[in-house]
């Protein structure tokens, strides 16, 4: 068959083609041990003076970015989706200094400034892709590019996905150009329980992944519950085989990450003798202190009630589940927790926890007052999050379920900013927030639109009538179709 | 649920088979390449097409159907899917589509896998699916095997056409089932060709049963067929000197039907494709880089190779949805059609990528696929543009037959429309 998607479908499930099934076969089992914590460290009293504590560094591979130059800009006479649940027709957007000024119905424009005619076109804020693999699973998809999943163990919360982002994925140019995508999220695999930190990206092209990172971003931490982990581990004929293993391991690790806690919060309070450090318990202390956002593959219903009281077991938060295909299940349950469910609009049947998956999952939730927004796992999904997020509107409408088109914007912006911590940042289309716009050449909702204009920080970096506009990665630099329309 | 919806079509089928159906005042699509007519009439009787157009008169006695802001269009023909193959892909026990570990190859008659009963096959239905080109996954060899077109009518009976083409990878896929290389994928064809013709000339002679055979006797029989030119072979590759490779065979093997699936880099060797008169089944947003093979990835490679005079139908590959998101992948041909430096389709042709042009690429057209006069009843009537994304079928036919508007996706949605348990479990929650 002809391979296209390579997103959970493919590299989850597919036994005979995955990319990333084909690296865990041939991954060497290597035991690494659950993030081993030195035996308790306790040291008998002294009279002698404690050493100030010294803190690790909280960001050692720090953000590099900076926004590219752009002219003010304003827009005026479109239809605009604020991206906080306003529409304003015939309206106007400004924007100057990589930053949003102002957006009402009419704006005069400052001396100089780009003005542009939106006619019969909309401005929305710049699509968030909460779940993405770009740049960890990168085209082409050969086995040399499978950075997604560290599979040998179960629990990798040391692994860092931005390590492993190879920012001449052009698969990043392609959510640009095709998908208005702004901002995103790259995750690690779902093979492991605990999978490691993820990293939130500006989508702007740069020779490393440090010139990519989203200033000021929390980390993620990626777990994962159902099917991947027990069958990858099952396979190798170790724990967890079951779901009752999968949860077992998780609470065996968070017991270990509460004590490293207890013992890394008095070091750096009181000093003395620094305990040993574990670079996957500092994640998991991350996020037992609330600084790092737990993102949680998961499927079904019952599953999902679980995970969230082993969160309140231990005390943390889950942020959001991703796939969440049997959310609206349990809608009352994910509003109760202040839990967001980031879902596919009608990826259903791939795989069996994905049997119950229904075209009304993001609608049902969002009319039970739970947080919840679209993602898309997928390179191809990615490109068109605004085509799936209209046909949740088409599925809600015909089961009787209105929600505004204006309201739904902010399952693709102004939702997942918030999910990924960034939402003072970017997100809507607020005075201040980054510039970070699409002008579609159309109503974003329909099949027959596409973007046109892409701006990220007020920078215009996607111009569909300007070739010089449009990225070309070093992979496809010389390559056949190298800087066609795609 | 499934004898409940055999039942249900069967009680539907006595009366209405002979009904003679006229569907009125809609915005008629007839899925032949042909703008939208507005105004249109559908007249379908004994499972067939009557006459689709304006001016088209309503028989005597007809049952009206009126379709005022409405629009009638052929059912979607999903080409080069595993639905009515599986339950659910990832769940090994409910997947017929791949045999990886069977001794037979070319032979595998991928219809006996056939299940009407498989959800997804009423989930796409509402979707506005109603027929499908079935095809097996290659596994242990460059040869899937024979597949199938379906219907996706509520009733048991579901081939329209068994063994109705051979499907084989020739590029990398198949360089790497034919052990390691695309020569090899080659010299594996051209042997399992010779094979086969020495098993005509002298089937006794023929070692098609022992346990090294690398062709069987059913492949063999298989493989004639597609010698022969009776059925069409399907044939995957991507990149472009694949592409030559796969139209050079004719040189050699001059009645093979050939039909292209995958042809990422087509547009490259358009002119080529066009002369051979081989059509494609492509998929329409295959935009990456994937692997070394689909370099030139553009989503102009359709609008291209029909611009070439390339006949070209879109494959239902990499949609997760579901077959019906086919729709979904023609819309967005008509969308960058509008894109500087672009090239889509037209709203007529897009209509036909996914409805006449699968059924022409493997000979049916006269049979499946359009609104023409004597094609088989596949009918959906849309509450809008059947490309548009807000658009969802209200009235399906399939062979004339009116097919239920549920499935299991309605069930699970009505009994969670609100989350919380009533006076009951859920499980009592049932329409």
């Amino acid at each position: 068959m002809i391979r296209v998607a390579t997103g959970e479908k493919k590299r989850g499930i597919d036994m005979n083609s995955g990319r990333a099934i084909r690296a865990l076969l041939s991954a060497a089992i290597v035991a690494v041990p659950l993030a081993g914590c030195a035996a308790d460290g306790k040291k008998p009293a002294t009279a002698e003076k404690k050493a100030p504590p010294v803190r690790y560094a909280r960001d050692p591979y720090p953000s590099t970015y900076r926004a590219y130059p752009g002219a003010p800009t304003l827009v005026r006479n479109a239809t605009v989706f604020d991206g906080e649940g306003r529409r304003i027709d015939g309206g106007a957007v400004l924007f100057a200094d990589g930053k949003v000024v102002a957006v009402g119905q009419t704006l005069d424009a400052p001396a100089g400034a780009t003005v542009i005619d939106g006619q019969g076109k909309f401005v929305t804020p710049g699509i968030v892709d909460i779940h993405s693999h770009l740049g960890d699973y990168p085209s082409p998809g050969v086995q040399a590019h499978s950075d997604g999943n560290e599979a040998t163990a179960p629990i990798t919360a040391d692994v860092w996905a931005e390590h492993s982002v190879w920012p001449q994925d052009p698969g990043f140019g392609r959510a640009l150009a095709n998908g208005g995508v702004t901002t995103l999220q790259i995750l690690p695999g779902s093979a492991n329980l605990m999978g490691g930190r993820s990293v939130v990206l500006k989508n702007v092209y740069a020779r490393t992944m440090q010139a990519m990172k989203f200033p000021g971003a929390p980390y993620g931490l990626k777990m994962a519950c159902g099917e991947n982990p027990k069958r990858v581990y099952g396979s190798k004929n170790r724990e967890p085989s079951t779901r009752m293993g999968n949860v077992a391991v998780d609470r065996q690790t968070w017991a270990k990450a509460v004590a490293y806690k207890r013992k890394w919060d008095k070091y750096e309070k009181e000093g003395g003798d620094p305990p040993e450090r574990d670079i996957g318990m500092d994640t998991l202390r991350g996020v037992l202190s609330g600084e790092i956002l737990v993102q949680n593959h998961c499927y079904r219903a019952d599953e999902m009630a679980i995970v969230l009281d082993m969160a309140k077991e231990f005390g943390y938060k889950v942020t959001a589940f991703h796939h969440a295909v049997e959310a609206y299940k349990i809608a009352d349950l994910l509003k109760a927790s202040g839990t967001c469910a980031a879902v596919w609009a009608d990826w259903y049947g791939f795989k069996m926890e994905s049997y119950d998956g229904i075209g009304e999952n993001l609608a049902i939730l969002d009319r039970s007052g739970a947080c919840a927004m679209i993602h898309s796992d997928d390179e191809n999904g990615i490109q068109r999050l605004n085509q799936e997020v209209a046909k949740v509107l088409s599925s809600a409408r015909h089961a009787g379920i209105q929600i505004s088109d204006a309201a739904a914007w902010k399952w693709l912006s102004l939702g997942p900013a918030t999910a990924l911590g960034i939402d003072a940042q970017t997100g809507s289309l607020k005075p201040g927030k980054m510039a970070d716009v699409v002008l579609w050449n159309g109503n974003p909702f329909s099949v027959y639109t596409r973007p046109e204009k892409v701006w990220v920080d007020g920078a215009l970096l996607y111009d569909a009538n300007d070739p010089k506009r449009r990225p070309v990665s070093d992979f496809e630099l010389g390559q056949p179709g190298s800087g066609d329309v795609k | 649920m499934t004898r409940a919806l055999f039942l249900l079509a069967t009680m539907l089928a006595t009366p209405a088979a002979a009904q003679t159906v006229a569907i009125t005042g809609g915005t008629v699509a007839i899925g032949d390449g042909s703008a939208p007519i507005e105004g249109g009439t559908v007249v379908i009787a004994n499972g067939r097409i009557v006459a689709a157009g304006r001016g088209v008169a309503v028989p005597a006695g007809a049952q009206i159907v009126d379709a005022t802001g409405k629009w009638v269009s052929p059912g979607v023909v999903s080409a080069i899917t595993d639905l009515s193959l599986v339950d659910a892909d990832g769940v090994q026990e409910s997947n017929d589509a791949g045999a990886r570990n069977s001794p037979f190859k070319a032979g595998i008659d991928v219809s006996l896998g056939v299940n009407p009963a498989a959800v997804k096959v009423a989930n796409e239905r509402l979707g506005g699916v109603t027929r499908a080109l079935v095809a097996p996954n290659a596994g242990g060899s460059i040869f899937a095997g024979q597949g199938a077109v379906i219907d996706l009518g509520a009733d048991p009976d579901a081939v329209t056409r068994p063994r109705a083409f051979q499907y084989v990878e020739l590029g990398e896929e198949g360089g790497k089932l034919a052990g390691g290389s695309r020569p090899a994928a080659h010299a594996l064809l051209r042997d399992a060709f010779a094979q086969a013709q020495d098993y005509r000339r002298n089937p006794a002679a023929f070692d098609g049963r022992s346990r090294d055979a690398l062709v069987l006797r059913a492949d063999a029989d298989a493989l004639l067929r597609v010698i022969d030119g009776q059925v069409p072979l399907l044939v995957h590759v991507e990149r472009a000197a694949d592409i030559r490779n796969v139209l050079a065979l004719t040189r050699d093997y001059p009645k093979l039907k050939l039909v292209l699936v995958g042809a990422t880099e087509g547009w490259l060797v358009a002119k080529e494709i066009a002369t051979a008169r081989v059509p494609v089944i492509a998929a329409a947003l295959a935009d990456l880089p994937a692997n070394f093979e689909n370099l030139a990835a553009t989503e102009s490679n359709v609008g291209r190779m029909r611009a070439a005079g390339v006949p070209v139908a879109l494959a239902s590959t990499g949609a997760s949805g579901g077959d019906h998101v086919l729709r979904q992948f023609a819309g967005n041909l008509v969308a960058i059609a509008r894109i500087p430096g672009a090239t889509g389709l037209d709203w007529g042709q897009a209509l036909a990528s996914i409805t006449s042009a699968p059924a022409e690429a493997i000979g049916m057209g006269g049979e499946i696929g359009s609104l023409r006069t004597g094609r088989r009843a596949d009918v959906v009537l849309w509450d809008g543009d059947p490309l548009e994304l807000s658009s969802v079928p209200v009235a399906t036919w399939i062979d004339g037959q009116p097919q239920p508007m549920r499935s299991r996706q309605s069930e699970l949605r009505d009994r969670y429309l609100t989350s919380t348990e009533g006076a009951l479990p859920k499980a009592y929650e049932r329409r």
